[in-house]
This record gives C-alpha cells, structure tokens and sequence, in this order.
C-alpha cells in the first residue's frame, strides 16, 4: 500500500487536515509520553524519585488536542496528567526530568512543585497548582484578555471529571459563555478521581452542562486520535470567530493506579483495568498508521529505540543535575527579592 | 488642592490608571452601569466603556480567577469584592494562586492584580456585611496588604497598587468613604507600599493603628493633649509587608505602646506587631504593650445597641490611651 495520497478514497488523517507527517509525529508524541510515564513509575519503584502522578491511557487525546491547537500563539493551561500535551506543545523530555527530579535547572518550578506541575512562560504553559481547577477561571481570563488586545488565540485548559465539580469549573464557563470567549474546556474523563467512581461523582454527562452555559458541548471518544483532532479544531475554529467557547468531554480510561502512592486495586479489578487497556487509544493508532502505510514494524522499532534513547539521556541527566541551593528557597516571593524572602 | 471624600480619592484613583495604561481594567458585580453599590466606580464606564469597566456574573472565586489569568496574559486588573464578607470564595485563588503564582514558578510568571474589597461596619450591616477580614490573608507571604486612612493615602495606594508588580489586596474602609475627607493633589503621585506614616508627633504614649479606628485615635488624642498627655500615632497604612523600623522608631519615642484595630483581637495584626515590638524593644519599654481591637466573636450583630458594643469609638479608643498614659 502506498502514501495515503496514492490511495483514491481520502484517508482519515487527511480528512481531518493532517499531512502524513503530523499523522506520524502524533504517534511518536505519544508513544513518548507513555515511555516517559513508564520510566518514573520505574523510577518511583526504584527509589530514584519520591512520587509520580501517570497519564497512562490518556495521552491520545492529549497529544492529538495539541496538534489541533496554533501551537505559535495559543495559550495552555494543561492540568497534571497531561505529559503527552506538554511534549506535544515543546517541553523536553529533559525538562519534564529535571521536573521530576526536582533540580534547580527544572523550567517549570526549579524543582520547587511536584512533577505534573507545568509552567513555561516561553511555551505559554501557564503555571498550575495542586487544589483543582483553579485553572479554568484563569483559562477564562487569558481569554478574555487576548479579546481585549484583539489577538487571534485561544486558551485551552484540561481538566478530570472529578473536577468538572469544583465551583471554579461553573464559574468559569458561565463567565466565557457570557462573554463569548475563546476558550477550549476540555475535561479528560478517565473514569475515577483517585479512587471514586464516575458514577460517585456525575449524574450527567460533563458535556451537557455546557448547555447550560450556553455554548456547545460534545462527548467523544478520547481513544479516537482523529475524532479528538477534529473536535478541538473545529472548536478552535469557532473560537477565533468570535463563536465563543467549546465544553469538550473526551473518554478515556486511566490504566494505571493515581499515583505511585496509590493501589488501584483496592477499588477496581484486573479485569476493568484489562478490558479498558484492550481499548487504548495508543495501539490502535499505531494500527491505523500501519494500514495506511505510514509506520511499519521496523520504523516502529526505530521510533522507539531512538525514544528510549531519548529518556534514558534525559534520565540520566536529571539524576545528576544538582539540587536548588537550600537558601533558594528565599527567593521569588515578590518581584525583585532574589536571595532576600520576602523582603521588599 | 481640593479636599475631597476618602471614596471620591479611590475613584480619581483608579480613573487617573485607567487613563495612563490601557491594560488597566475594572471588574466586579455592579461595576459598571450601576458605579458600584457605594458609587465607587461611578461615572468609569461612561469614560472607559463596559469593556474596561466590567460587570461580572455574580461569582467571586471567577472574579479573583479571570482577573489572575488576565494578569498572568499581562494585564493589570482591579477586581472589586462587593464587601469583603463575600471574598472568602475567593479565597482559594488568592491564597493558593494569586499569592503563589511568582514563587511557583521560580520568577517566571508573575501576577499583578489588585483586589478591592470594603472592610468595616458601623452601617448596620450586620454579620456580612461589617467584617474585617485582615487577618484571614495576613502573613501569606506573596501577597501585599494595604488599609488607608486618609483620602490622600487612599488614592495614593491605590495607584501604586495597580502599579505593583505582585497582588495587593486593597481594604478601604466603607466608614470612612464619605465620612473621611482630606486634601488630595489631583496630579500623579503614590505613596509606596510597606511604608508607614506618622500622623501627629507626640511624648508620653503611642498609638499604633489602620484604617477607620485613626479617627478616633485623632479625636481622642487631641481631647488627651488638654488632659497633658502627649500622642505619637502611627498609620500602618500597608498591613504586608509591615515597616517594621517605623514601628520601632515610634515605639522608642514614648516607651508605650497601644495597638488598635477593628478586627478581632486573636490572632489579629496587632499581635504580630506587638510580638516586633517584643523581639525587638522589651526593654525599651515603660509599659506592657497593650491592645483594644473588636472582640473574639464572630462579627458584629445589626441591632443597635449591639452594633455599638462591638464597635470602637472615641471614647472606649480615649479611655485606653489615658490607661496606658497613668501606667
């Protein structure tokens, strides 16, 4: 089978308005991200470093609203699953290590924050927190600013099903509504906060409340590389022409534990866990690439030699970068204290 | 110089900011059209438009939220709380973002927004309405507190607020919007954040106070001074960071010391000053330090009488002072 130009019935991808190439840098995105994630739980186990919070199982959708966004102007504000994105949208892998390793070099905190706590001024990642969803308000307003200086961008901010419940998330979206603003919501409904259930947490579907707010909602299936492409596009799209805002809730299922200080079966079994690994996304991308006749077993096998390669380098050195200076911890209350506290 | 309302001075204020720098905004329930429901932002809308002078959906922690993200785009937001009872919802995306947003992020992104928000009672404005909610925010490092007094300072605050490069929370005193009037330049001057002011020089005690109780401490001083006692009284002004070497310098002054504020006593700023003060001074000093602030209760109640229990006034603020003077 040739390039999916030589095929006559347009492919998937393309329909979608991805080259051939995008198709493939989609798939080595996320096949970097669950490398990378599989690496710090090896990590953890390993006592390299105290704690890992995973994305497995999500990055499909993460990687491929990414390559949906104008990843020269638009704003993000990814919550701490969302390691797939990140790459997608130019951190490094050595970055997210030294993030991981808590080293001074780490651009998102100097290792000051948990990893999973993004922020790169540079990348436009706007910087996260712990307490949940106190990004969506913040999403709102970058929007509403960018509407103010009249420049063509949109936000897009992530978040879990879980904290689709915070007040912060009605909030926010009954503001952009009112306002019309360009910004993406998009919920990654991997079906558990922590250990609760959807079914402990949603009476509805995340997406219908964005009726109620009054601009459009959709549920897909976060599994679908290209569905989650198209609907993001498509939202950004309407965004830019002053349409206003897009509630996105995408389905996945999160296959590992919460974190690497949490035992998942505890509260769910094998088999749940089984049959939703039988319907990752990632596989079946990697399958859809294989049929039209963009990937094949042996630059799969490149791909990842060339990832683990990647990570095992960038691993190596956040190992051995050095800590923060223990007196850092003074510095950067306020603006011009380096060194000093808070002292002004 | 025109001597104007304390509340006309917040307005001139933000009116003077919202001309200099096109990425000033103001935002909050009742802004706009309405000018706010003490007629704080009266007549803004008419000169800047709905855009710059923004009524919001009736949400506080998406007030605070929007204004943290704008700031973070590189806006420089005022986001008003309609009193500072209903800033607590708020609370989280000042104390766990607004405050962390620099730090955080190792100096890489940062958040200059103003929060406004009415303290005080003495309105009958019962439990929410009337409360002073200082000490909830106090000692979060990132983030500045100011409470002004005079009209000066209050206009002068507020534009360097805006100008600040970190989050300040600005506590104007409703009692004093038309109650407190002053002169106030109508050209471009701040006065600086974390710098505290001598309001009358004096020899045998010092009062050191913010915001509304000044007045009384100013009335009560002067009655003292027919009496023969002598006041120095200081104005904080700005709660975070606090200026430490004023507050010892007039403390060394008269060796006395009274510390006033309408928040409750437990926990207040007042012990935080008092305990500088005990760092630094202990033997420097003539008297024990002493305290009047409204009591440990939860606020105070709309019913007359109770109202004025709770409240200070000059006489409860005279009859301390001339205690610490006989010690």
């Amino acid at each position: 089978m040739g390039k999916s130009g030589s095929i006559e019935q347009q492919s998937r991808h393309a329909a979608v308005g991805l080259t051939d190439e995008q198709a493939v840098e989609m798939y080595a995105m996320m096949q970097l991200a669950r490398k990378f994630d599989e690496r710090n739980l090896l990590l953890q186990r390993a006592g390299k470093i105290n704690f890992h919070v995973s994305g497995v199982g999500q990055e499909v959708a993460q990687v491929a609203a990414a390559f949906a966004l104008d990843r020269t102007v638009d704003y993000y504000l990814p919550y701490y699953r969302d390691y797939g994105f990140v790459l997608s949208v130019g951190m490094t892998v050595k970055e997210l290590m030294l993030s991981v390793f808590a080293k001074a070099e780490d651009p998102n905190s100097g290792g000051r924050q948990m990893p999973g706590h993004f922020g790169s001024k540079r990348l436009r990642i706007v910087t996260g927190s712990s307490p949940v969803t106190t990004q969506v308000p913040h999403a709102v307003g970058i929007a509403l600013a960018a509407k103010m200086k009249k420049q063509k961008l949109v936000s897009f901010v992530t978040f879990g099903e879980g904290s689709s419940n915070q007040g912060d998330f009605h909030e926010g979206c009954n503001f952009a509504g009112v306002h019309k603003l360009p910004v993406i919501f998009m919920c990654e409904n991997n079906q558990y906060a922590i250990s609760v259930p959807v079914h402990k947490q949603l009476a509805g579907r995340v997406a219908d409340r964005a009726l109620g707010y009054g601009f459009t909602g959709v549920q897909i299936d976060g599994n679908d590389a290209l569905e989650v492409f198209r609907t993001v596009k498509e939202a950004r799209e309407r965004a830019i022409a002053g349409e206003g805002p897009t509630l996105i809730e995408a389905m996945v299922y999160r296959l590992s534990p919460h974190s690497t200080s949490d035992n998942d079966l505890a509260y769910r079994t094998k088999e749940e866990v089984d049959e939703n690994r039988a319907k990752d996304g990632l596989p079946k991308y990697r399958q859809y690439l294989i049929e039209c006749g963009l990937l094949t077993e042996e630059k799969d096998a490149e791909l990842l030699a060339g990832i683990k390669k990647q990570i095992d380098e960038a691993t190596e050195y956040g190992d051995k970068a050095a800590f923060p200076s223990p007196e850092s911890v003074l510095a950067h209350v306020y603006a011009g204290d380096a060194g000093q506290g808070g002292d002004i | 110089m025109a001597v104007i309302e304390y509340i006309e001075a917040i307005r001139l204020g933000m009116k003077e900011e919202l001309e200099r720098d096109e990425d000033v905004f103001v935002l909050g329930e009742d802004v706009g059209v309405k000018g706010g429901v003490f007629t704080t932002t009266k007549g803004l809308i008419d000169q800047f438009g709905e855009q710059r002078v923004m009524d919001t959906p009736l949400a506080e922690s998406a007030i605070a939220g929007v204004a943290i993200g704008a700031a973070m785009y590189g806006m420089k937001p005022i986001a008003e709380m309609q009193y500072s009872d209903f800033m607590f919802p708020a609370t989280n995306q000042i104390i766990s973002e607004a405050a962390k947003i620099r730090y955080r992020s190792n100096n890489d992104w940062s958040c200059p927004i103003v929060i406004r928000a009415p303290i005080g009672g003495g309105v009958f404005g019962g439990l929410y309405h009337s409360q002073c909610p200082e000490s909830v925010f106090f000692g979060t490092p990132g983030l500045k507190i100011v409470a002004p007094y005079r009209a000066y300072d209050a206009k002068g605050l507020l534009k360097a607020a805006v100008r600040d490069p970190d989050p300040v929370l600005f506590f104007e005193n409703k009692k004093c919007y038309k109650l407190i009037t002053g002169e106030v330049p109508d050209d471009d001057y701040i006065v600086p954040i974390g710098k505290a002011n001598v309001l009358r020089e004096g020899d045998d005690i010092t009062v050191i106070s913010y915001s509304m109780p000044l007045l009384f401490v100013e009335q009560a001083a002067q009655e003292l001074a027919q009496e023969g006692i002598s006041t120095h009284i200081l104005d904080l002004r700005t709660l975070q960071p606090l200026d430490q070497e004023a507050i010892l310098e007039s403390v060394r002054k008269t060796g006395k010391v009274l510390i006033i504020h309408e928040d409750n006593k437990t926990g207040g700023v007042g012990a935080e000053v008092s305990a500088i003060i005990a760092e630094q001074l202990l033997y420097e000093l003539d008297a024990p330090i002493m305290r009047l602030c409204g009591p440990d209760v939860p606020a105070m109640p709309i019913n007359p009488p109770g109202e004025k229990f709770f409240l200070l006034n000059k006489e409860k603020v005279k009859e301390a002072m001339r205690n610490l003077a006989l010690y």
